[in-house]
């Protein structure tokens, strides 16, 4: 029986299902986006389509900065974790806000799904509807990034799609916060809205509201964000009328698809302009180490390496292929990331670095030819892989980007754009239960964008101030973002040293916060980072930044000492040489175990939030030793490692200030490189050694199954890895006969 | 910015530049001619004679032999081999895999865990320059991190013969 009975929505009395076949099939014979070899406004009419650009583009920054008012979550209100987007009918980015604007492309492909899968026939399309999705295999990079997508008509066709997104402060998962980790599939991982309609005549049907709000544990929140997504998406609605009225709605229809082709071109423009042609191989790796975590069911109490052997590859016709292929299985955590969530982080870091900033769209998509192998945590050939913290792997796998493109960068002298990568946003602090106000919780803080930016081609990289995902990151204020949420008081947020890696141009330095569980109930707080592996890499001989650690204080005497006035840690500074540890009494946990399970807290505990910094760039004993004396002076570095890394001997006069002894550190770095040619043996020697040691599989039991999984998922990743250690196919070390 | 001139460059190279003078060339056009310049800057640099035709990392570059060879040469003048060949597996290298090793580096517990990660710090044999730092599982294989396509880059990027 044929269900096809609601009229068509799309142009000239089409489908959408048709139109966006069409498009497909246009730019799969022409290579051009709608098949476009002219761009008759761009190119004749200027002016004009700087017109329609700005205007547009100018209508959704606007309702993002007035939207965002709306919601009482910091996440949004204070940090700006929302984004707004337009897209044509078949689901194309025109032009955005500013803001997470990773969520383009998700949104486009949620776009696409419901296109795709006949929504078009049910529930439909008409004015006044609103759409929502937060369902990773429609479109997303994990559930707590909300989209409200509503169609907008104009005669009787959808010319546009509006979308908007929030990021939520948390999705009710088993554990708490906004990307929880804890679960271990999608099943355990919280609130999942696959794409729906939620609405009509511009209002949200009170079904679905109370659904969400009654499984977050921030239902006002989550509630506040909903708003503030349709109203924002509202008010573009309006200003798209209104520049339809003013230029012609063929004039915007076709200003819609010149605006994709021409982003596509100034993407192929600027790699051919910036890059060099060739093959760039930027692996990166991340750490679940859960072996002896209890509370986990017996598949996730594992520790698990995740492989991401990035590879870009740039064709002689300046378009781009990537490819993770050889990367490792997927795992019962909330790590796994979905196809989507990964085009959508490298278009958010292409947005930032080579793309031109004034033609960001759907087009830098049209120009690269991305693979993600089935099977890997890069595509999980399972619904049941969870991935609702999808960024840790996510910004950890990416990191080698700024590497590839710096690498070209540098190539063509535009050393100015060269970065080494960038400190991921970790420790996230997550908890949950009874605050202050003897109301429940759940917390989510989100100061580690004031991670580190990666050292630049000719300077040091920015301290505490980056966020790969939001371009314009922001820590939040300690009052109204954090300490009006959560029941604990901050002691202290500065700097911390050494965070930032070595080298000629260090890694910009993170952020470090101690925080005073106050006047909580049966509260639990967890750690989320990096603690086993550098998940970023030093460029051209500069070191990765540092890796995260936990440090808790519990039963201790922070209460009297306030009481008696006495002075309280502000930072850990020194791990080595800890403040918490020298002023506080108590029971102290300190290790490099930063990726735990929510544990118990009680007032007067010590909770320490150490960000991480950016990698550095660059040999460290070519750095200028007064750089180095600078960093003392400032406490970026602590003093012993002024010699150990960078061969600088500097001495603190009476006055506190530091000075470099010139001949004691020419003679110094002259040691350091004697010790190098001492300590250090040719790569044949070296390999030599170790080809036995890897062919016998003499290697940690989860870096060995790291490699067991890249070898089955890749013939030529696994077939590379054989022959670079001269292992035999069918090795019972690395390919043993597959378990069900 | 009117022009980036090889004065600019030259102090961009040694890290030089103001922070004004940097963000003129951060905003400034992506101008066509910046390799030429670049590579004259850098030519002019060198203590060698051989024609650079790539920098590839810093002090390192592709350039031509007088026989034709395309190889990988440091500034100091040591030659890796051809450059379709991993120049490390030419390299000295000094390899971080115990805790000891790895707290030099990073006060501890801010350092990786060496059953889990390794450090491979990759020298130039004619000068101890520190090239290239792996972050990388014990076992994996050494990363080939930039295989140029000469040709097309020169033939069909540039317009320029090699």
């Amino acid at each position: 029986m044929d269900m096809k009975s609601k009229p068509p929505v799309g142009w000239n009395g089409t489908t959408l299902k048709e139109m966006l076949a069409a498009s497909e099939r246009r730019f799969a014979d022409t290579g051009h986006y709608q098949g476009l070899a002219e761009l008759p406004i761009a190119d004749r009419k200027p002016l004009l389509f700087e017109r329609l650009h700005l205007k547009l583009r100018g209508a959704l920054v606007s309702a993002r900065e007035v939207a965002r008012n709306i919601s009482a979550s910091p996440i949004v209100k204070e940090l700006g974790e929302l984004c707004f987007t337009v897209f044509t009918p078949e689901g194309d980015s025109v032009t955005l806000s500013t803001g997470i604007i990773v969520h383009v492309h998700t949104m486009s492909d949620v776009v696409k799904f419901m296109i795709r899968n006949d929504f078009e026939d049910d529930p439909g399309f008409a004015p006044g509807d609103i759409f929502c999705n937060n369902d990773v295999l429609a479109g997303n990079v994990h559930n707590c990034d909300i989209h409200t997508i509503i169609p907008f008509f104009w005669e009787g066709e959808l010319v546009s799609w509006i979308a908007g997104v929030t990021h939520v402060p948390d999705v009710g998962a088993r554990t708490p916060g906004s990307s929880p980790v804890g679960p271990m599939s999608t099943y355990d991982q919280g609130l999942t809205i696959p794409p729906q309609k939620i609405g009509e005549n511009d209002r949200v049907f009170r079904a679905f509201r109370d659904m969400y709000k009654r499984t977050s544990r921030t239902p006002l929140l989550l509630e506040l964000d909903e708003k503030t997504r349709l109203a924002g998406c509202v008010m573009i609605r309006q200003a798209i009328e209104n520049l339809i009225r003013e230029e012609g709605i063929d004039t915007y229809k076709q200003f819609m698809r010149e605006a994709i082709e021409q982003g596509r071109r100034s993407f192929i423009r600027r790699v051919k302009r910036m890059l060099v042609p060739g093959r760039y191989r930027v692996p990166s790796f991340c750490d679940v180490p859960w072996e002896n975590e209890r509370g986990h069911l017996p598949q996730a109490a594992v520790n698990t390496l995740m492989n991401a052997p990035l590879e870009f590859t740039v064709n002689s016709d300046g378009t781009m292929k990537t490819t993770l292929d050889g990367a490792s299985a997927w795992g019962f955590h909330t790590m796994n990331c979905s196809p989507s969530a990964l085009q959508g982080g490298m278009w958010v870091m292409m947005c930032q670095s080579l793309a031109d900033a004034e033609s960001i769209n759907d087009g830098a998509y049209f120009a690269m030819d991305q693979h993600f192998p089935r099977g890997s945590w890069t595509n999980p050939d399972n619904p049941e892989a969870g991935t609702a913290h999808a960024w840790h792997f996510l910004w950890s796998g990416l990191n080698g980007l700024f590497r590839f493109l710096s690498h070209g960068y540098h190539a063509r002298g535009f050393i100015e754009e060269v970065v080494a990568g960038y400190g991921t946003t970790t420790n996230i602090l997550y908890g949950s239960g009874l605050n202050m106000f003897g109301e429940p919780f759940a917390a989510t803080n989100m100061e580690m964008t004031g991670a580190g930016l990666g050292a630049r081609g000719c300077r040091d990289g920015l301290d505490c101030s980056y966020a790969m995902w939001n371009p314009e990151s922001d820590i939040g204020d300690i009052e109204t973002s954090w300490e009006l949420w959560e029941p604990m008081l901050y002691l202290g947020r500065t700097v911390k040293p050494n965070t930032g890696g070595a080298g000629k141009y260090r890694g910009g330095n993170a952020l470090e916060s101690v925080r005073l569980v106050w006047k909580s109930q049966q509260a639990v707080f967890q750690h989320v980072g990096h603690g086993m592996v550098h998940v970023n890499c030093g460029l051209f001989g500069g070191y990765p930044s540092n890796t995260g650690y936990r440090r808790s204080a519990h039963d201790t005497d922070a209460f009297e000492l306030i009481a008696k006035q006495a002075p309280l840690p502000t930072n850990d500074h020194d791990p080595e040489h800890s403040q918490v540890e020298t002023m506080i009494k108590g029971r102290h946990i300190v290790d490099d175990n930063a990726l735990t399970l929510p544990e118990p807290y009680s007032d007067g505990d010590l909770y320490v939030s150490v960000i991480q910094g950016g990698p550095g760039l660059g040999d460290p004993l070519e750095r200028e030793p007064a750089a180095v004396v600078k960093d003392l002076a400032e406490g970026h570095l602590l003093p012993r490692f002024a010699e150990r890394l960078y061969g600088v001997i500097a001495v603190q006069g009476p006055d506190g200030a530091w000075h470099v002894d010139v001949q004691a550190t020419a003679a110094r770095r002259a040691a350091l490189r004697r010790a190098r040619a001492e300590e250090s043996v040719p790569v044949a020697q070296w390999l030599a050694t170790e080809t036995p040691r890897v062919q016998n599989g003499e290697l940690p039991p989860w870096v060995r199954r790291m490699y067991q999984e890249s070898i089955r998922l890749s013939t030529d990743w696994g077939g590379e890895f054989k022959a670079f250690w001269g292992i035999a196919d069918g090795s019972a070390v690395y390919e043993p006969a597959a378990k069900k | 910015m009117s022009e980036i001139t090889k004065e600019i460059l030259d102090r961009m190279i040694d890290g030089r530049s103001s922070w004004e003078e940097l963000v003129a060339v951060m905003r400034a056009d992506k101008e066509p001619d910046r390799f030429a310049k670049y590579r004259e800057v850098l030519q002019e640099r060198a203590t060698w004679r051989d024609r650079i035709l790539l920098p590839i990392a810093l002090h390192l570059c592709i350039v031509q032999k007088d026989d034709g060879a395309r190889v990988v040469k440091c500034d100091c003048g040591h030659e890796f081999g051809d450059y379709r060949r991993n120049w490390k597996l030419s390299a000295r290298v000094r390899v971080r895999n115990t805790k000891a090793g790895i707290d030099e580096l990073y006060p501890h517990p801010m350092g990786c865990n060496p059953e889990w990660m390794e450090l491979r710090e990759y020298f130039c044999p004619g000068c101890y320059t520190q090239l290239d730092v792996e972050a990388v599982p014990p076992g994996y294989p050494v990363v080939f991190n930039f295989l140029p396509d000469l040709e097309a880059f020169y033939a069909e990027w540039l317009g320029e013969k090699i």
